[in-house]
């Protein structure tokens, strides 16, 4: 008899029955166990599930080709759901969970419930074993002359280590340069912005006369051209760079800007994408100038330069220099003075 | 033996087949009857293995609909609300699944309950096999392997999270541009190399897919199977009682009893998660909105095991260097999103081996601890969940802050204070609870169990009468292991000379102290020997009631002892029929 083989097997479980073999523990019969009628009721159970289960599969396939995948039903609790989806996991839901339960009832009501014994055996190999492969590799070195042959050994072992160089090294064009070759750090330096350029609203692209913001007022903006740069480069880099909001405030609640003169009538322009790790802050409280991040509670105070006032962003909401053109429009002066967005190492 | 039915004819032909072929019969013979022992906490590890086996098959149903492309499209499906808006082709994909593939939905709910089941399932199994100690020798690589495949899991959950392309899981992804970004030296290339350029480019969605549907799965597969491989080679862990040992065990037998159980089980657990996916909805990615990196809602929650990380972010104050005005160190995100982690998940991996070394342990252990009766271990885990839940909090202070009427700020500054205190608060907490069971333990063994019986003495002493504990709670209490701290070292050894690892021997003396040197001891045989003889005698001061219960109904009381017809009258009588005895 194997060590695998359990001590008590099944088979003997009948005349233990009453009594575990595992120590001197009285254990207790089952209704089953003694009641030939208690066990034909389990069985029916057993069996009443598995069918019910039937039952529900097909109740699926029928619920899946007549429900009208647009409608709606009210379940007390769940509230307004889809009928479709509502019928379909109950159905599928039940259908599965019927088999589990079936399956396990049937193992504590009608399989054998005393536990068995089964010996552990050694994990570690027995000492023939060990010299048997210690012999085998002896023997495999001697013959290959793995030892011997030191230029070949030294040889392979570099050949080894520097090809999967070659599997790596193509991972670099994940990314290639636009012209110019400009580097990361320089891309995330630049925006969309420059003097002149036109500052209009998102997302209905209306150029902003300074007497269309009142005093309190707050607007998402965009540069002019920042749908058609998307429209060329298929994606919203640009966007996220760009992204400004204007507030208007009176010129004597402005205790510092980031350049002299940046605001225009006491707008001022700052970037909406937060310093700390760049979600969009969205959150501005007018009584006191401060704009909050929603992700991670930043807060910045737009009178006072966009410091840093709460929260774990570093760097000051980086502000854009405003005026307005010939025909009276809010336009930028220049791009912003430091990166927008997120620190990274090569920022300074 | 029964005659063999058509079916089990041709089954057997099958396996005699087979068996030619590749040998199999040699392995049912071995494995049919294999034993698996028995407890409600061994579910853990399966619900992880079948929450996982639904993500597989919701999985893919989910790559025949879903359309891994950034490219922009305009949405004509039968949500009206988005009706004609210029989205992703995969968000306009998710909610075509969600809308127009009938069972879409129900798949889509059920593949993201049985993903967080999964992750749930992985954290509550890692901390019973922490804290009954099985990770001990021989069971360390899966430890490792363990650790491995819940990292995994977080990674599999993410990058699950952010395929849609709502407004939602774009603003996670942005938060992990915002740390890749952070790293020093090779954050902005890499991020640059992620991304196909800046964020959000054109490709991460289809280069996300390809991580989420084949390379993190491929893994978590592969190691899933070395994980049971293990355990079934290795054998389960058991709990102690009675007749279980470190050489047996004691449970069930594969076929048929665990067959039906661990199978019935994962179609309970599939089932109860078709239910959820069908009742309860999950991540409405149609409330929030096509992904625009210049749009965010209020409140936006990650799943929540990313809560810690997001957490960890919120309370970190904004520390920055600038290195000679040239480079940036972000320790604002580096910390919270990359070192604190970093050490959570290290300090895991390395944690068996640790306790190995302090304790000089080099036996293999089947049966496993009771969490008490290793109050230093038992510490640090509720330490180090303790650790993991203020973060937890921490990743819902928006939410908290609103329900509660609390401001962002006291939050915020109660949890910077809070994850040095209270941590190590619990730790010695949990270590006097530990010693105190452990007290409890042993005088249980000695003393009984209080049984609620007041007897009075014949001589007016009021005593309870203790009774022996069961068999079961003897060999359970029994089965702990008691464990002399390391001794010191010594500096030089009788011939004088040096000894050059003194210092290393001593940091493990001195840790060995640390984790052993309160522990209770169990008490030896003798003393249970006399604790046995005592409890004896005080149950013996019962029998005289005993003797009479059957007797006669009480029907008075005299001067406050029972009385029974027949019962000696006076004290005097009582004590002259007890000497007798």
């Amino acid at each position: 008899m194997s060590d695998l083989t359990p001590n008590d097997s099944h088979a003997n479980a009948p005349e233990r029955l009453g009594y575990s073999p595992v120590a001197d523990v009285p254990h207790a019969l089952r209704m089953a166990d003694t009641d030939p009628k208690a066990a034909r009721r389990a069985e029916r159970q057993i069996a009443g599930m598995f069918m019910l289960s039937m039952l529900l599969t097909i109740a699926f396939v029928v619920g899946y080709m007549t429900i009208d995948k647009t409608s709606i039903i009210y379940i007390p609790v769940f509230g307004d759901v889809g009928t479709s989806t509502f019928v379909l996991g109950l159905t599928l839901g039940a259908a599965i969970f019927l088999i589990g339960a079936g399956a396990i009832q049937w193992a504590k009501k009608l399989m054998p419930d005393v536990e068995v014994v089964q010996d552990r055996h050694d994990l570690a190999s027995p000492a023939s074993a060990d010299q048997e492969a210690l012999a085998n590799y002896e023997r495999g070195k001697s013959e290959s002359g793995f030892a011997r042959f030191k230029l070949i050994r030294r040889t392979l072992i570099g050949a080894l280590v520097l090809f999967p160089i070659a599997l790596l090294i193509p991972l670099r064009d994940l990314w290639t340069a636009p012209a110019g070759s400009p580097s990361p750090a320089d891309l995330l330096s630049v925006t969309l912005w420059h003097d002149g350029l036109r500052i209009v609203t998102d997302p209905s692209l209306m150029p902003i006369k300074p007497e269309d913001l009142p005093i309190g007022g707050l607007v998402s903006a965009i540069p002019e051209d920042l749908e058609e740069v998307q429209e060329l480069e298929g994606n919203m880099n640009a966007r996220t760079k760009a992204a400004i909001i204007l507030v208007r405030m009176d010129p004597s609640d402005i205790r510092a800007q980031q350049g002299d003169g940046w605001d225009y009538q006491g707008i001022v322009a700052y970037s909406k994408i937060c310093t700390h790790v760049g979600c969009p802050t969205a959150l501005y409280e007018q009584r006191t100038h401060h704009l909050l991040c929603p992700c991670h509670q930043s807060t910045f105070d737009l009178a006072d330069a966009g410091n840093v006032v709460f929260g774990p962003a570093a760097r000051r909401m980086p502000q854009l220099p405003i005026g307005v053109d010939e025909e009276g429009f809010l336009v930028a002066r220049s791009d912003f003075a430091e990166p927008v967005g997120p620190s990274f190492w090569e920022r300074g | 033996m029964s005659e063999a039915s058509t079916i089990e004819k041709a089954g057997g032909g099958v396996a005699t087949y087979v068996d030619q072929r590749v040998g199999s019969n040699k392995f049912l013979a071995r494995n049919l009857g294999k034993v698996f022992p028995d407890h409600w906490s061994f579910m853990l590890g399966e619900i992880a293995l079948y929450s996982f086996i639904v993500v597989l098959i919701t999985g893919t149903f989910l790559t025949f609909f879903y359309k891994p492309s950034m490219i922009e499209v305009v949405y004509d499906g039968s949500y009206v609300p988005l009706k004609g808006i210029l989205m992703s082709e995969a968000y306009a994909s998710s909610l075509d699944i969600s809308f127009d593939i009938r069972g879409g939905l129900l798949i889509r709910q059920m593949h993201h309950w049985a993903a967080l089941i999964f992750i749930a399932a992985m954290a509550v199994h890692m901390f019973r096999v922490f804290f009954t100690g099985a990770f001990r020798k021989p069971r360390e690589f899966n430890w490792l392997i363990g650790v491995v495949l819940v990292t995994l899991g977080l990674i599999a959950g993410f990058s699950g999270y952010s395929l849609p392309d709502d407004l939602l899981s774009g603003t996670g992804l942005q938060i992990t541009r915002g740390i890749a970004q952070a790293v020093p030296i090779i954050g902005t290339w890499a991020t640059f190399l992620i991304f196909d350029g800046q964020f959000p480019g054109n490709d991460f969605i289809s280069r996300l897919y390809s991580v989420h549907i084949l390379l993190v799965p491929g893994l978590i597969l592969a190691l899933v199977t070395v994980h049971l491989m293990l355990v079934w080679t290795q054998k389960h862990t058991q709990f102690p009682g009675p007749g279980r040992t470190n050489e047996n065990v004691v449970g069930y037998p594969l076929m048929p009893v665990y067959m039906a159980k661990a199978g019935g089980f994962f179609f309970i657990v599939f089932g109860i998660i078709a239910l959820i996916g069908g009742l309860v909805t999950i991540n409405p990615i149609w409330i929030f909105g096509p992904f625009m990196p210049d749009q965010v809602s209020a409140g936006s929650q990650p799943d929540w095991y990313m809560g810690f990380l997001d957490g960890a972010l919120r309370m970190m104050p904004n520390w920055e260097t600038n290195l000679f005005d040239w480079w940036t160190i972000s320790w604002n995100i580096l910390i919270p999103a990359v070192i604190v982690p970093g050490i959570l998940f290290t300090g895991l991996a390395l944690y068996p081996f640790i306790e190995a070394w302090v304790t000089g342990d080099k036996k293999e252990h089947h049966l496993l601890d009771r969490p008490r009766n290793n109050p230093t271990r038992t510490g640090f885990g509720v330490m180090a969940i303790t650790f993991y839940g203020l973060l937890w909090i921490g990743g819902g202070n928006d939410i908290i802050a609103t329900s509660f009427d609390l401001t962002i700020n006291s939050i915020t500054w109660f949890l910077r204070i809070a994850i040095f205190v209270i941590p190590p608060i619990m730790f010695v907490v949990t270590r006097r609870i530990c010693l105190g069971l452990q007290r409890r333990d042993r005088d249980k063994l000695l003393h009984g169990y209080e049984s609620g019986r007041i007897l009075r003495l014949p001589h007016g002493e009021f005593i309870e009468v203790h009774e022996p504990i069961s068999i079961k709670d003897k060999a359970v209490i029994m089965s702990k292991t008691d464990i002399t701290p390391l001794p010191a070292p010594e500096r030089r050894d009788a011939a004088g000379v040096r000894n050059k690892r003194f210092h290393l021997q001593n940091v493990q003396h001195k840790l060995s102290g640390f984790f052993y040197a309160e522990n209770i001891a169990k008490p030896s045989a003798a003393e249970i020997e006399a604790a046995e003889h005592h409890l004896a005698h005080e149950v013996a001061l019962e029998a005289p009631l005993h003797a009479y219960e059957d007797a006669d109904q009480i029907d008075t009381f005299h001067g406050g002892v029972l009385h029974h017809p027949g019962m000696p009258q006076t004290n005097a009588e009582q004590m002259a029929e007890r000497t007798q005895h």
